[in-house]
């Protein structure tokens, strides 16, 4: 814009200076805006992140410790191994609630009623008797003596200390009642009864008690199903994209199959679990709810991810590295796998780490192919049947008894936990070893 | 690349060859995730005291456990189905020609579905007719027709309820809680009405689309599978009602508390002596051919129908399943100890 074109004969001469002054304001505030609108929509996503982490990290902290009583058990001979053969087998079988709730009985004498007694007993977990079990077995020579034994406490009493039941409300519409509060008190006053870390969370597999519930059924799920998973989709999808990007002939079949990988990135996870269905389990007869029929589905679904990333890696090494190689006399083979392929690798390792922690924290697909399943034995092979830790947090939400709430966000934890050692590693893995050029 | 072809395929095949040769030693349960935290009770104990193998409880939901209940006999396939429902003719006709022929059915309870409100919202006393009036998608316009659901409040519906809009958060359509919910209370209020009781008998797909149909204008919210997290939202919203099973509100009678219905509040009695209106049976069926061929099934069978576990004392009481009476459970359990195979449904 020059003076002459806005400047008119009988009007005072406008300079571009002064429209852009005029102009100057407005330009400003729409910069302003558009500062403040970014700003806010960063800090709404923020706000929003902070929000889900307190929400699950203020429900689910509490579930990584566990109430337990200490009572005084008298292991019995006459109870326990009538025949005092202390042969395994029958110490296996033996009845530890008995001496639990003798004991119960004796330090709570004026608790006669039947019902009133079932109250009692139902403070201890149905879990208790196993733990003593174990160190029974350990040690046969316990038996006969009394031991102040830590007894796991019912998910109910569990809840009371962890004050998740509120002890003002009217009785009728408490779990834990009036007794059961005097009983609890008495056990506090008496230093028997406190919260401690919980090992069985990180050691057992699932349970219908929560107190027992345990997510290592569903670690070991996921492990054995993303570690099969990365076996076969990395080979796999770093060869698809070396061939594609490197050798294939760029014509109309390789022009459709790129599109069609770049689609099956788009398609919806679930119909990968359809095709899990109908394929691998239905055709082939790969057995319903292990880890290798979840690692083929995922392979399936990640594999389009990993074919994108690792070719734009392939496609960011600078052309003269090739030019290069085939200039000292090496084949296009060689070429790719002593220069091109070292020099991809990080990207390529970037973007199946990032396909990975998508698979970990997949559902759909596997609601298909029965791994929405109630598995206590934690799995120790591929064929096993298991569940993973995205699909255990789903059946855990589900769950009537408010033990599992916390339980809930717990597992929750773990699972972001895992994803978020796997983005930090894909970031770092990215800075240690990317070259720009 | 090769290799690894090879090695995917090879274990794809050993994979398929070792199922099909081993014997199965873990019993393989599916079907209806109402009756799935019953079910997997029982397992979890079965396989805690009885020295077998803990069972495989999947949660595929009534139909889809028939389904694969129904596929044929062999280790491939589940032992046990759970059902929220009774087995249809179909689905008998379907097993039949796949080969299970003999189909133990057990009749393991009630469940009983709450409609809930926040403690510190007064307690509504609806009637089906109430329930249906302010949930269905057309009701009748008292000229004949149908018009879409105009009522606002349930004051609209019934001039004695709260003046308080109506917003309830059920179950969306793929549970089987609403499946049970849309058969007894839409339906049963539905009937109550005169002018469409006739329309079932001069046109029945009219008759299911108008009392199967819920609103879908906002006062009916789908909140998803979750009836925890329903519960949490009646919790902050004292104005929403809530659809859930009984034990949810079992578990959480602290904050929240069942609506009567006909005057009859969803308790573990009156659910168990049938007079609160919508509660249905559950069942499990289990495929007589493989009893004796996979370990431990007649001992789970056993575990369930026993006083500890289903009577009005044991464990799944506890869990929030209602006992059926004395007689019904004494004679089922005689009936199921001697695996008498079942009829074919009507």
């Amino acid at each position: 814009m020059s003076n002459e074109a806005v400047s008119g004969p009988g009007a005072p001469p406008r300079r571009a200076i002064d429209v852009v002054n005029a102009s100057l304001k407005r330009r400003y505030a729409k910069e302003r805006r558009f500062r403040f609108m970014g700003a806010t929509a960063v800090g709404l996503g923020l706000a929003f992140v902070v929000l889900l982490f307190a929400d699950i990290i203020g429900k689910g902290y509490t579930a990584f410790q566990q109430t337990y009583v200490r009572l005084p058990v008298t292991l019995t001979e006459d109870i326990l191994d009538p025949a005092g053969t202390r042969d395994p087998q029958t110490l296996a079988m033996a009845n530890y609630m008995a001496p639990i709730r003798k004991t119960l009985r004796e330090m709570y004498p004026e608790v006669t009623a039947r019902r009133d007694l079932r109250r009692l007993y139902s403070m201890i977990s149905v879990g208790a008797p196993q733990l003593v079990r174990e160190r029974v077995m350990a040690d046969p020579g316990l038996i006969g003596t009394t031991q102040e034994l830590w007894l796991l406490a019912d998910d109910d009493i569990d809840m009371l200390m962890k004050g998740h039941i509120d002890r003002d409300a009217p009785e009728g519409d408490r779990r834990v009642k009036d007794d059961m509060l005097l009983w609890v008190d008495r056990l506090l006053g008496q230093d028997r009864i406190e919260k401690r870390f919980n090992t069985i969370f990180f050691t057992h597999g699932t349970s219908r008690e929560p107190e027992l519930a345990g997510i290592a059924g569903a670690l070991m799920g996921s492990f054995y199903t993303l570690a099969l998973a990365l076996v076969l989709s990395f080979p796999i999808g770093v060869g698809a994209a070396i061939y594609l990007e490197e050798f294939a002939p760029k014509n109309r079949w390789t022009d459709l199959i790129e599109v069609n990988i770049n689609n099956l990135a788009a398609v919806p996870s679930i119909v990968f679990g359809l095709l899990g269905l109908a394929v691998f389990i239905g055709f082939f007869g790969v057995p319903r709810s292990t880890p290798l029929v979840a690692a083929l589905v995922l392979t399936l679904m990640t594999l389009p991810t990993i074919i994108i990333a690792s070719r734009a890696a392939l496609k960011s090494v600078p052309p003269s590295i090739r030019e290069a190689a085939l200039g000292v006399g090496a084949s296009p083979l060689q070429t790719q796998f002593h220069h091109v392929l070292p020099l991809a690798m990080p990207g390529m390792l970037t973007g199946t780490i990032i396909g990975m922690a998508q698979a970990l924290g997949e559902t759909a697909p596997l609601l298909m192919i029965g791994m929405i399943a109630f598995i206590v034995d934690v799995p120790g092979g591929f064929t096993d049947p298991s569940t993973v830790l995205p699909v255990q947090i789903f059946l855990w939400a589900d769950s009537p008894e408010r033990g599992f709430v916390e339980r809930t966000s717990a597992a929750i934890m773990v699972l972001l936990g895992f994803l978020f050692l796997m983005n930090l590693a894909a970031v770092l893995l990215r800075r240690r070893f990317e070259r720009r050029w | 690349m090769k290799k690894t072809l090879i090695a995917a395929a090879v274990t794809l095949a050993a994979a398929s060859l070792s199922t099909q040769a081993m014997a199965r030693e873990t019993i393989y349960i599916v079907g209806s995730s109402t009756v799935f935290p019953f079910s997997t009770a029982v397992a979890e104990n079965f396989g805690r005291t009885m020295g077998f193998n803990t069972p495989k409880v999947e949660s595929t939901g009534s139909g889809g456990g028939m389904k694969l209940f129904c596929a044929g006999v062999g280790v491939d396939h589940p032992d046990i189905t759970n059902a929220s429902r009774r087995m249809k003719a179909s689905e008998f006709d379907k097993c039949q020609d796949a080969g299970v022929e003999e189909i133990t059915e057990v009749k393991v309870g009630f469940d009983g579905i709450s409609i809930a409100n926040a403690k510190s919202a007064p307690q509504l006393d609806l009637t089906l007719k109430d329930v249906y009036l302010a949930l269905a998608k057309d009701v009748p316009d008292g000229k004949g027709g149908f018009m879409p659901n105009p009522h606002e409040t349930w004051k609209d519906v019934n001039a004695d309820l709260p003046d308080s809009k109506i917003e309830v958060l059920g179950p969306p359509p793929t549970s089987g809680t609403r499946d049970a919910f849309v058969e007894l209370a839409m339906e049963g209020g539905c009937k109550s009405i005169p002018e469409i009781k006739d329309l079932k008998k001069s046109d029945k797909s009219k008759f299911k689309a108008v009392c199967h149909g819920v609103r879908e204008d906002g006062a009916y919210v789908e909140a998803g599978e979750n009836d925890n997290l329903i519960v949490q939202k009646l919790a902050a919203n004292p104005n929403a009602l809530g659809i859930f099973g009984f034990s949810f509100l079992d578990q959480n009678t602290d904050k929240v508390q069942g609506s009567k219905v006909s005057g009859v509040a969803p308790t573990y009695d009156s659910i168990a002596d049938g007079s609160y209106p919508i509660s249905r049976s559950l069942f499990f069926y289990v495929k007589n051919a493989h009893v004796g061929k996979i370990p431990g099934m007649k001992q789970y069978v056993a575990e369930f129908t026993s006083d500890k576990a289903w009577g009005p004392e044991g464990y799944l009481a506890d869990k929030g399943l209602i006992s059926l009476p004395d007689a019904d459970r004494a004679s089922i359990a005689a009936a199921v100890n001697d695996l008498v195979p079942m009829s074919k449904p009507e």
